[in-house]
């Protein structure tokens, strides 16, 4: 593997783990929310919240880009409250991210929280555990397999991302330049082996995580 | 030291609408059908329900009154759900330890071995709920509540889920706990076996109201209630095992009222007991006869008599003692031997039910 294959390995798994760890905490609360909520503003966030998974990637990208961009709002704000720019860069390729893979967090969680029902809160709170505490010591233990599932799913689909990234993020070599880009540059210029070294790589990659994730499922027949 | 509760909660079948006054000490059977509101009420004084429409004083202390609610889990309460609702991640000790864990150190009144003891759960400590049968797994709940040292202990129909065998296996130890534990107790239930052996109190619910409160000898007796224990209408009261005969095996049982024989229970002389006499168990007689085959003869003086949902039959309330007995005959029969209150007759007591 030449250095710039290595340095787009580094940055997909640093982009993947960055991701993943910002959308466990901002996909718990939401997903929360969404579990127990009889809001009328359910369905709604639900549904913004699935959309990455039927928008073609570049539209996504393409929008962020626009919002973020230099004369979109949220970059003009961004400038105006003297914080640097994010198209192009490491940080706008983990926002791009964090949207991209938001359902693959939220929904496993959501599903988990919406198992687990009433019941064990009530007796939690009948057994002197406050809102944060019932949470800690019985939501997340019980949901932990729901963790477990958001967490190899929003990590292997950050990987494997292609088309929101190069909206956002370009193609520069260790700043934006991930796996799937690399690949895509190895193939335009038919260089079949290093394509298959990276390619092959990703198949094993997200072979063993799906694998994992479902040998370690809790009730899983054996 | 009581529980004063007032709440008003609609529902789409029915509106809560009660305003009751606990005693603070023994259990009170709230009784009453399948959706007359009990589990309701019970919820309310959780704080389980959300309704501002209430108050809630328990010993003293504001639990909810106006805009005030306060949250469930700064309530000094237990709660025995139907389901025993074990954490399933936990182990047996653990769920034990949850709620405990949780209260300071100078609340903890009952210790952990004590209610391990109590509930006889001693060999299930490090076992996982799932390995656990079903009046296990309510024995644990139940011993889980009490490790909070609660101030009011809650029970939702701790035994409906269970079947025939397993409820007697839980009945002695709840008996225990009402004896042993000095906690006030509201017990939900709409089993009349229930109520006759646990309860001191009862508050008798119908439509989200309670139509009758007291205590529950007092008001098992009386006779204008419009709900009654089931078909099984009866007087519960306490005794004393006066004396055990080995030959009959008999038991002679002294009550505010006079002695009666009953089948030996195995109680020890001196032990109290609870019997239990159903009205259609005691037949009338003018005068005293021996030559029938019924042991238990008491005189009696008939108090009131009432109407039975049966046009044919007719209800007595009749004082023997310090005791009131209630007795069903036929209206003819009440006819023929011109029964009317303040007379002074003989009770044939055909079955008495020792309740342990």
């Amino acid at each position: 593997m030449s250095p710039a294959d290595l340095a787009a390995v580094w940055l997909t798994l640093k982009l993947a783990a960055t991701t993943t760890t910002v959308l466990l905490l901002v996909g718990t609360p939401i997903a929360w929310w969404l579990a127990r909520t009889r809001h009328w503003a359910k369905e709604a966030l639900a549904t913004l919240v699935t959309l990455p998974l039927v928008l073609p990637p570049t539209v996504l990208g393409f929008y962020l880009l626009v919002l973020l961009g230099p004369d979109g709002p949220l970059g003009r704000l961004l400038q105006a409250s003297g914080l640097p720019s994010l198209p192009f860069t490491f940080a706008g390729l983990v926002v791009a991210s964090v949207i991209y893979s938001m359902p693959f967090v939220v929904q496993p969680l959501q599903q988990a929280f919406e198992a687990i029902g009433e019941h064990p809160l009530e007796a939690a709170a009948t057994l002197r555990a406050g809102p944060w505490d019932s949470f800690f010591a019985v939501v997340v233990p019980l949901a932990w397999p729901g963790f477990m599932t958001a967490a190899v799913l929003g990590f292997a689909h950050t990987v494997g991302e292609f088309g929101v990234v190069l909206m956002i993020g370009g193609n520069i070599p260790g700043e934006t330049q991930v796996l799937s880009m690399i690949i895509y540059n190895h193939v335009e210029a038919l260089d079949h082996d290093a394509a298959h070294r990276l390619a092959g790589g990703m198949l094993a990659f997200a072979f063993i995580a799906l694998l994992l994730l479902n040998l370690f499922r809790p009730g899983r027949r054996r | 030291m009581s529980i004063h509760a007032r709440f008003r909660l609609p529902y789409p079948a029915f509106t809560l609408d009660i305003d009751v006054d606990l005693p603070a000490g023994g259990v009170t059977a709230v009784f009453g059908r399948s959706g007359s509101g009990k589990t309701t009420l019970l919820r309310c004084i959780a704080g389980l329900e959300q309704t501002l429409d209430g108050s809630l004083i328990v010993s003293g202390e504001t639990w909810q009154d106006g805009s005030y609610r306060r949250p469930v889990h700064q309530r000094a309460l237990g709660y025995v759900f139907q389901e025993a609702r074990l954490f399933p991640h936990l182990s047996v000790a653990a769920n034990l330890d949850f709620g405990r864990r949780r209260i300071a150190e100078s609340e903890r009144r009952v210790s952990l071995a004590q209610v391990v003891e109590l509930l006889g759960i001693a060999h299930l400590l490090e076992r996982r709920p799932e390995r656990l049968s079903g009046g296990e797994r309510q024995r644990v709940a139940i011993a889980r509540a009490l490790a909070t040292s609660p101030r009011l202990l809650l029970m939702d129909e701790p035994l409906a889920a269970l079947d025939q065998a397993r409820k007697q296996e839980i009945l002695p130890y709840l008996e225990r706990l009402h004896d042993e534990l000095a906690i006030p107790v509201l017990y939900v239930s709409h089993s009349p076996d229930e109520v006759a052996r646990l309860a001191d109190h009862i508050v008798l619910m119908e439509d989200g109201r309670a139509v009758a409160q007291g205590p529950l000898t007092e008001t098992l007796a009386r006779v204008d209630l419009p709900l009654r224990l089931g078909e099984d209408v009866g007087v519960v009261f306490s005794g004393q095992v006066l004396e055990r005969n080995a030959e009959w095996h008999l038991a002679r049982i002294g009550f505010a009222g006079g002695e009666i024989w009953v089948r030996d229970g195995g109680a020890g002389v001196g032990r109290t007991v609870r019997l239990r006499i159903l009205a259609r168990d005691v037949s009338i007689a003018r005068h005293r006869h021996d030559d029938v085959s019924i042991m238990n003869l008491l005189p009696a003086t008939i108090i009131t008599h009432a109407a039975e949902d049966h046009p044919a039959l007719a209800l007595l309330q009749l004082q023997v003692g310090g005791t009131r007995l209630l007795a069903r005959l036929t209206r003819h029969s009440a006819n023929r031997l011109e029964l009317a209150p303040g007379q002074q007759v003989w009770v044939q007591i055909k079955a008495v039910a020792l309740l342990g």
